[in-house]
């Protein structure tokens, strides 16, 4: 590791430390019974567009965002950079759907997309397959946070698993008490400490390269643009597309995501947010290009941190442009940045893991008649559950399993489209036809993830001799769709019962 | 909402919505390097315009339907 970095650790720590006191206060933070479900697990439903736009913006935006993406960036050049259309995309389509999500949720006292689920569609089996997909997707989600953490405690010099294991304590305390309020409290300090680092970044780092015409002269040609098609493949062109849109449809069928959204206290906040957020998807793109930077800056070939590139491998192109381009008490600043960056969604995830065991899994089929004092307090213990399970994986098994199970991750998540985001519009899709969709599109997706040895997520099809390579994500929601319209055309058919819909179109709010 | 129903005339504002899809998902328009702005290269400014645009759209939108909303 690298030589212990005093300055940079006293300033991260005090940071770190001021944090921590917020995510005790936020108990208090508009104050509710926080042994309400709602109140401990969505903020009692009361935020407005302020502070659901810092919530969002924390929980969507995670310390793993800001290390995987310029690095993905460094390593792949302009293939990387699909993270930035998938922003352009994500929140018009946020726009148009999530505001009846939230409508019928608040009319119905809905918690999670899979409480949505149920009573549009009459169906456990299906409900419970959407809440298994949100916790499996979200765990190793929780656990890049950590890898997140680890990597710039390695960049000061801090290794071993104890300082981590100490910061997830403190993490999992606050969230056990204050719910999905502290997050959002803290999340307003993340994002002010984000945007400092990153203006400042983008300032001072082209600066000493010699400004943005060198850092892009710097790039190898073949990294700059996307591979063209050729004779007999697409070229990087597919991948590039069906990246962003995958990525983009996904975004907020996460369960971070979604408890982002319910926990808004009116519809408008949704619409007025999601024309907000964009604010974000700059920062992203500006964060993109500091994979760039660290390429000019020739950040791989510097001996200094050549044990940091073993061990975390790109992942550590950003914290090592850091260290060389800032002030050791800069780069502590930086570096809480990330780390708090990581524990604003890891809060969010592990509640919203935590909602969804409570509410799909433990009161629909272990305790029906659970009191709301009780569901409240299993999903208290949920939430630690999902965390320290999150903490044994990050120190026990390789780096690079998280890594994979989070890109699979991304894939399963997609494959609840149908259901929640279809459903939303129309029952006509059978019920029995989505759960076999989602199945087929869980089982083409892990298989064309397991084909490339869990090493990507681009699958390349072979379209009569013409190569076509996608988003494994993408190809299984389209085997997933066309399952359910052949099985809902034949279920339909057969006039296999629909169920009842605890739903009425008025509910959703308008359009 | 005023009205039960979903009126025509907020869809017809949605559709203006599809506009970044098909600016950012159609990938010809922009794999290029040329034509450079300040040394970046078209690929990447030409993303970064569309986040403006996207943000732009978006907000015309937003005050466009909003008497569709309670």
């Amino acid at each position: 590791m690298n030589t212990l970095n005093g300055t940079a650790l006293a300033v991260f720590v005090a940071l770190f430390a001021v944090v921590t006191v917020l995510g005790f206060v936020a108990a208090n933070w508009r104050r509710g019974d926080l042994d309400q479900l709602h109140e401990w697990g969505l903020g009692g439903r009361r935020f407005g567009t302020v502070v659901t736009w810092f919530l969002l913006g924390g929980d969507l935006y995670t310390a793993y965002t800001f290390v995987a993406v310029p690095a993905l960036v460094f390593g792949a050049g302009a293939l990387g950079f699909f993270a930035v259309p998938y922003t352009v995309i994500a929140y018009p389509f946020v726009f148009v759907v999530m505001p009846r999500l939230w409508s019928v949720s608040h009319r119905h006292g809905y918690i999670t997309a899979a409480d949505f689920v149920r009573g549009r569609f009459d169906s456990g089996p299906l409900a419970l397959a959407i809440a298994v997909t949100g916790i499996l997707a979200t765990m190793p989600y929780i656990a890049l946070q950590l890898v997140g953490i680890q990597v710039v405690l390695a960049a000061m010099g801090v290794g071993g698993d104890m300082p981590l294991v100490i910061a997830f304590i403190i993490l999992a305390a606050y969230t056990y008490q204050s719910g999905l309020r502290a997050p959002a409290l803290i999340a307003v300090v993340k994002d002010a400490i984000i945007y400092v680092t990153v203006m400042a970044a983008i300032v001072v780092i082209p600066a000493k390269l010699g400004g943005y015409a060198a850092i892009f002269a710097a790039v190898p040609a073949q990294k700059l643009i996307l591979v063209p098609p050729g004779p007999h493949d697409l070229g990087q062109y597919g991948a590039y597309a069906t990246l962003a849109l995958g990525s983009a449809l996904a975004l907020f069928l996460y369960p971070h995501s979604m408890t982002g959204v319910l926990s808004s206290s009116r519809r408008a906040v949704i619409r007025r947010n999601t024309a907000l957020l964009p604010a974000y998807s700059f920062l992203l793109a500006l964060i993109a290009l500091l994979g760039y930077m660290a390429l000019a800056a020739g950040v791989d070939h510097d001996p200094a941190y050549a044990k940091g590139f073993d061990a975390y491998g790109k992942n550590f192109a950003v914290p090592a442009l850091f260290l060389g381009a800032f002030s050791p008490w800069f780069a502590g600043f930086a570096f809480a940045a990330v780390a708090i960056g990581a524990l604003v969604p890891a809060a969010i995830m592990s509640i919203a893991a935590a909602n969804l065991f409570t509410r799909n899994v433990y009161r629909e089929y272990l305790r029906p008649r659970c009191s709301g004092k009780e569901e409240a307090s299993v999903a208290k213990i949920a939430s630690l559950f999902m965390k320290f399970g999150a903490l044994l994986f990050v120190v026990f098994a390789p780096q690079q399993y998280a890594i994979q199970l989070q890109l699979l991750g991304g894939v399963w998540i997609l494959q609840t489209f149908p259901a929640i985001v279809v459903g939303l519009y129309t029952r006509r899709l059978h019920r029995h036809a989505l759960l076999a969709g989602w199945a087929a599109g869980m089982a083409v997706g892990t298989w064309m993830v397991a084909s490339v040895q869990f090493k990507a997520t681009v699958y390349a099809l072979s379209l009569g001799g013409y190569k076509v390579a996608a988003y494994a994500a993408v190809w299984a929601l389209l085997v997933n769709v066309a399952v359910v319209l052949a099985l809902t055309a034949a279920l339909d058919a057969a006039r296999v019962g629909t169920g009842a819909d605890a739903t009425r179109e008025e509910d959703y709010g308008g359009v | 909402m005023a009205s039960g129903k979903p009126s025509r005339v907020v869809w017809a504002w949605y559709a203006l919505l599809a506009t970044p899809f098909v600016g950012t998902l159609w990938v010809p328009f922009y794999n290029a390097v040329e034509p450079r702005a300040g040394g970046v290269p078209f690929f990447y400014w030409y993303q970064f315009a569309w986040i403006g645009l996207g943000e732009a759209l978006t907000v015309i939108v937003y005050f466009a339907t909003r008497g569709d909303e309670k």
